[in-house]
């Protein structure tokens, strides 16, 4: 199929989506004796024009639409400008083909290297939002339930203080205690335990403790919102039925704050998957990740269509996390997305 | 020692290392900026100078990374309040079916990885840009604020629902029985509510613009902010000057941190002083009925 085809098919689908949703609101039975004001009325005509205008440009021009583009953009061949739209602009799969088994040129049958960083970048993830839950979830369970009011506030002051110091610069702050003639390689040599600096550049080690770090604030405000709602009587109670400390944990507090771990993970999953700065700062000459192979597809391939395809794959892989989590805990995604 | 004691000791050496891990890198990169050594390192301290910090500022890239990152801020905060606050109005009104496709579409920016929005966003543009023939728009700092904007927006409108879900309705009809009009509604009543939230969803939109990378890393296309510039700087190579920068950086946000929590508390005691008001003009109401009861 000629791929010229494309955009105006694209602009069509969340036209319809309207029409329909419009359609079936209008044939909608009306319950009796029930006036209901229209949109106008109920907003006055001026606030409605801009929650309309407002709203259809954010969700059309900002959102929905450059996520279609982009996904056609991977079933497109890279061409040159001039040949673009022409005779050899057909849809294909040979992104995604290039994915699995590498260029037709390379001697390997598959394409292991870009394979290996992807399902490396996704495990990493993984084991990040794990880390990143077991490390937070005693201070969410001491400010959510133990603490004073105003050591929260103070705590909470605390937390978010390091955010506001831009990505790149945390990053750059692990470079400097991990390179090799950083701070730790200096104690660990000046101590005699070592008598060479260790790389841990090179071994991924600041890599996972950048990113680690990069979004713990996610972690610690999600778990933080949802043990606070918990009534302090349920764990008194279960105290004075003589429940060990463990019980009350994981029979008590980790289902009631399932929504809150769920969206914890989710997110520091999310963004250490979709995480670039710390890979260019932190990782090594050797280091696999996925975000930086996109990276490379853009600007050094000059391979747009490609680097769509790996975009989308990646896309793929983030709402896939999301599904399997909301699944995993019977959740909405209204329960995990506060 | 009892199990209590434990448990205490036990929690001090917990939240010992959770901010040692949380504050140390920083410390590590504030003392790094002083020492005059050219890797930035804290030990061994070879002298102490602020040279680091001429360096940064006879940066002529950062300082225009700088100017340029302020500039967009600023743009997104304009775009992005206003967008959230539509949409999180838009959520109690939509019609019942189309909700939750209609939650999911405005929440998934959340949920999106930066780098795919940079990049669906430049796509987006360049061939939308290309075909209506207004290659003009196709400009960095445009698509930065669009592409930035996408998700903040979806921020904000998270913290507006959260406001919103606490309006009472009988305000907007007490209003309205006075005879205002509905757009009267909305700037007297509603506004003045939102207040709070339009003011912690700007500030949160602008410092989510000004440190975010990898979704401008992408949209900025061959302009600069100063986190692409930071980037490039790092990846070259470690100089104290970067350090620099982010005691800089912390320096104006603990200045920032503070003026926040002190217009936050004005605005508590203002609420309080209101509410105390309305409390002693009720009281002397009804002493005033009382009286005119014995009275009579």
């Amino acid at each position: 199929m000629l791929s010229s085809t494309g955009h105006p098919f694209i602009f069509l689908l969340p036209v319809l989506a309207v029409v329909i949703f419009w359609v079936m609101a209008k044939f909608e039975p009306k319950q009796v004796g029930v006036t209901k004001k229209s949109f106008f009325e109920r907003n006055g005509t001026p606030v409605a024009i801009y929650l309309i205008v407002a709203v259809v440009f954010w969700a059309l021009f900002m959102i929905v639409l450059p996520q279609l583009f982009m996904v056609e953009m991977s079933f497109r061949p890279k061409l040159p400008p001039v040949e673009m739209g022409g005779p050899k602009d057909l849809y294909t799969f040979q992104n995604y083909h290039y994915f699995i088994y590498g260029s037709t040129t390379s001697s390997d049958a598959i394409n292991w290297v870009h394979i290996k960083a992807f399902f490396l970048t996704i495990l990493a993830s993984l084991l990040v939002a794990l880390f990143n839950f077991a490390l937070c979830y005693p201070l969410a369970y001491y400010m959510a339930q133990s603490a004073r009011p105003a050591r929260v506030r103070f705590l909470l002051l605390l937390l978010i203080a390091p955010y506001w110091v831009n990505e790149i610069l945390r990053a750059f702050a692990f470079r400097i205690i991990f390179s090799s003639g950083g701070l730790i390689n200096k104690m660990l040599l000046g101590a005699g335990f070592v008598d060479q600096p260790i790389d841990f550049i090179g071994i991924d080690i600041a890599l996972y403790a950048g990113l680690g770090y990069a979004y713990m604030l996610m972690m610690i405000f999600s778990l933080y919102n949802a043990i606070e709602t918990l009534d302090h009587a349920q764990i008194e109670a279960a105290r004075d039925l003589g429940a060990p400390w463990w019980h009350i944990h994981s029979f008590i507090v980790i289902p009631f704050a399932k929504p809150g771990i769920a969206s914890g993970c989710t997110l520091v999953f999310m963004l250490s998957a979709g995480s670039l700065a710390a890979p260019l700062v932190l990782g090594g000459p050797r280091s696999l990740w996925f975000t930086p192979i996109l990276y490379d597809r853009f600007f050094q391939a000059f391979n747009w269509p490609q680097g769509a395809a790996y975009a989308f794959i990646l896309l793929l892989a983030c709402v896939s996390f999301v599904l399997l989590v909301l699944r995993l805990g019977r959740l909405s995604l209204g329960e995990i997305a506060k | 020692m009892s199990s209590k004691t434990v448990m205490n000791v036990m929690l001090a050496f917990y939240m010992a290392i959770f901010f040692g891990f949380l504050f140390g890198p920083l410390i590590v990169m504030g003392i790094s900026a002083f020492n005059t050594s050219t890797y930035p390192q804290v030990y061994p301290i070879e002298g102490l100078t602020l040279t680091w910090f001429d360096k940064l500022l006879n940066d002529r890239d950062m300082v225009y990374g700088m100017k340029n990152s302020l500039w967009i801020g600023m743009w997104v905060v304009l775009l992005s309040v206003p967008l959230g606050l539509a949409a999180a109005m838009m959520m109690s009104q939509i019609y019942s079916k189309a909700r939750s496709f209609y939650y999911v579409i405005v929440v998934s920016p959340v949920l999106t990885p930066g780098v795919i929005i940079g990049i669906s966003t430049v796509v987006f543009w360049r061939d939308l840009t290309t075909a209506t023939n207004s290659k003009f728009l196709y400009d960095g700092v445009f698509l930065a604020v669009l592409g930035q904007s996408s998700f903040i927006s979806a921020y904000c409108m998270l913290m507006f629902m959260s406001r919103l879900n606490r309006f009472d309705r009988a305000q907007e009809e007490a209003g309205l029985d006075l005879g205002a009009s509905q757009t009267q509604v909305f700037f007297h009543i509603l506004l003045p509510f939102l207040r709070p939230a339009i003011f912690s969803s700007a500030v949160l939109a602008f410092l989510s613009s000004f440190e975010n990378y990898n979704t401008t890393t992408f949209a900025i296309l061959a302009d600069k902010t100063l986190t692409t510039v930071l980037a490039g700087r790092v990846r070259q190579g470690t100089t104290p000057a970067i350090s620099a920068l982010a005691v800089l950086i912390i320096a104006v946000t603990i200045v920032g941190a503070i003026i926040y929590e002190l217009v936050k508390r004005r605005e508590d005691r203002e609420r309080q002083a209101r509410l105390d008001a309305a409390h002693a003009a009720e009281l002397r109401e009804l002493e005033s009925i009382e009286k005119a009861t014995l009275h009579a």
